[in-house]
């Protein structure tokens, strides 16, 4: 299995064989031949009039697929949903990356895409949250802002029409990310969604799920709308800042939790959100394990075993 | 010597139209975007895709279509006489040149611009038929990193000796002097996208040669196809609704 290397035993290898048949039969189900290579011919009725979308070419009159994936209808249209690809950005999607280079006026930033996102400074709101047109002497302070290699949460903001890809961070749930950890994980396990930012307060960490497959679990920040903000507080906010810097241990170990909860779904093959995460947390310390732990052999066929149990409920409950 | 016993069996206990055993494993490295190794008999070949990613050489830039690169490298554990080869000597950069030139032929680079794909195989072990074992491996490894191709590449070689066409040769009927011919086809298109051949052959006995290495690349595609099958279904299965 990728990027498995556990020594399993006997017996552990039996339940997690076991387990995955069972996820294996409950999908089976639902969508049997559905799946498709490279090259093959996907079947449709020619009397219809179709729409060929993304992975499929026209041969000799059949449709053809150039991906191995998933064939999907959506009234006349006919695409293949690849699954292990990099990310293809989609207006709006919340995405993590990192800055790789200051450039004028803009940050370059890698996002898992075949080209590197841009994030011009006039897409951004300024860290002081005045609504004003950018200046040179902003320019020149970029780096105050981002700097290369920081950690950047923003949205998608469109195509420009040279074909590069441009982002947007106009609020204040965007922006640099601090004290936490950068996973990723291949893009096909995020599922889309409304909310992709997720506070879970019991154990006070910021859990962002990236659609492009970057998944940020930090200590929870506050936002704050920094423009409503009165002047004479700011001497008040500087102290508060200072004390911001230290991370209670427990929140810190609650962060590692997390992250590995998100590194066993994620080699395991599960598709990943909230409650997933917070449930595998939960088992790990109902079951008295150390953080380290979570990693190990057990552990990654715990979370298959109970993974299979819990599809299988939401199934019967269908 | 005698490459074909009067039983009508080679040095390695296979009939002349047989082929060695296929193994091939799917995300092998867990850093790239699509690996793969694939095994004929004793040659093994390890490939890694990355990709597609921004170009690194702005120079190389095309705004039309994606940039593909390949690189081959045999690890110096691969013969049987461990030896330091110098990188980039002029085996491996023709190989190179012939691999990149054949998976370039089916990536549909058009629909990728301004973008960069990097192809690296390794022999890890070398029994003769490298050539055609990292093809398979290039196109395991970039239908992993879901890159859209018009086709699969499969390759295979075949020779001529002792008056018998032999499929798929080892390192010992591969240094014997005869013919090698290595040939890559499209499997669905019926095309030949590889057409490599040292020696001569006479022009009748060339096609049946030939003939043969198309009937082995058609086996490796059909295995080749049950492994990704498998292997999708098994990623679709794993990630549920």
């Amino acid at each position: 299995m990728r990027g498995l290397q556990l020594s399993l035993s006997k017996g552990q290898k039996l339940r997690l064989e076991r387990a995955l048949e069972k996820l294996e039969s409950l999908s089976s189900k639902s969508n049997s031949d559905a799946s498709v290579k490279v090259a093959d011919d996907i079947a449709v009725n020619n009397e219809d009039a179709i729409l060929k979308g993304h992975g499929t070419i026209e041969l000799d009159g059949r449709l053809v697929a150039t991906l191995c994936g998933v064939v999907e209808r959506v009234n006349k249209l006919v695409y293949v949903r690849s699954l292990r690809a990099r990310y293809k950005p989609e207006i709006g999607d919340i995405i993590i990356g990192r800055v790789i280079e200051v450039a004028p006026k803009r940050w370059r930033l890698e996002i898992n895409f075949s080209q590197d996102a841009v994030l011009m400074l006039s897409s951004m709101n300024l860290p002081d949250g005045i609504q004003r047109r950018r200046t040179a002497v902003d320019e020149l302070n970029m780096r105050s802002i981002f700097e290369e290699n920081d950690v950047i949460c923003a949205e998608v903001r469109g195509f420009q029409h040279d074909g590069c890809l441009h982002l947007q961070a106009r609020s204040q749930k965007y922006g640099k990310l601090k004290r936490g950890q950068l996973l990723t994980i291949p893009p096909y396990l995020v599922k889309k969604r409304k909310q992709h930012f997720h506070h879970l307060d019991q154990y006070g960490i910021d859990l962002i799920l990236g659609c492009n497959g970057f998944v940020w679990v930090g200590e929870h920040v506050e936002v704050r709308d920094e423009m409503v903000e009165d002047l004479p507080n700011k001497s008040e906010q500087e102290n508060e800042e200072v004390e911001e810097t230290y991370t209670p241990l427990d929140t810190r170990e609650n962060i590692c939790r997390a992250a590995n909860a998100v590194r066993v779904m994620s080699t395991l093959g599960f598709m990943i959100t909230v409650e997933v995460v917070t449930e595998i947390v939960s088992l790990s310390r109902s079951l008295n394990l150390d953080t380290h732990e979570m990693l190990g052999a057990e552990f990654y066929v715990l979370v298959a075993e109970k993974e299979a149990e819990r599809r299988s409920l939401l199934k019967r409950r269908k | 010597m005698e490459y074909v016993n009067p039983e009508g069996l080679r040095l390695d206990g296979r009939r002349p139209m047989e082929m060695r055993q296929l193994r091939a494993e799917i995300g092998v490295i867990s850093k790239a975007d699509g690996s793969a190794v694939f095994e004929m008999g004793n040659t093994k070949v390890i490939a890694a895709v990355y990709g597609p990613r921004e170009v690194q050489n702005r120079s190389q830039q095309l705004n039309d279509q994606a940039l593909v690169r390949c690189e081959y490298s045999m690890a110096n554990f691969s013969t049987g006489d461990r030896m330091r080869k110098p990188k980039g000597d002029r085996r491996s950069t023709e190989i190179s040149l012939v691999i990149r030139q054949t998976m370039e032929a089916c990536i549909l680079t058009h629909l990728m611009p301004r973008s960069q794909i990097d192809i690296f195989v390794q022999v890890l072990q070398a029994d003769g038929g490298t050539r055609s074992a990292c093809i398979n491996a290039a196109t395991l490894a970039l239908a992993d990193a879901g890159i859209p191709m018009r086709d699969l590449v499969t390759s295979c070689s075949s020779g001529f000796l002792n008056g018998t066409p032999l499929l798929d040769l080892n390192y010992l009927e591969d240094s014997a002097g005869g013919a090698d011919v290595t040939v890559g086809i499209l499997p669905k298109l019926d095309k030949v996208t590889l057409l490599q051949m040292d020696a001569k052959l006479q022009m009748d006995t060339f096609e049946n040669v030939m003939q043969l290495a198309i009937e082995g690349c058609k086996a490796v595609a059909s295995y080749i196809r049950e492994i990704l099958l498998e292997n999708t279904k098994q990623l679709e299965s794993r990630r549920g609704i």
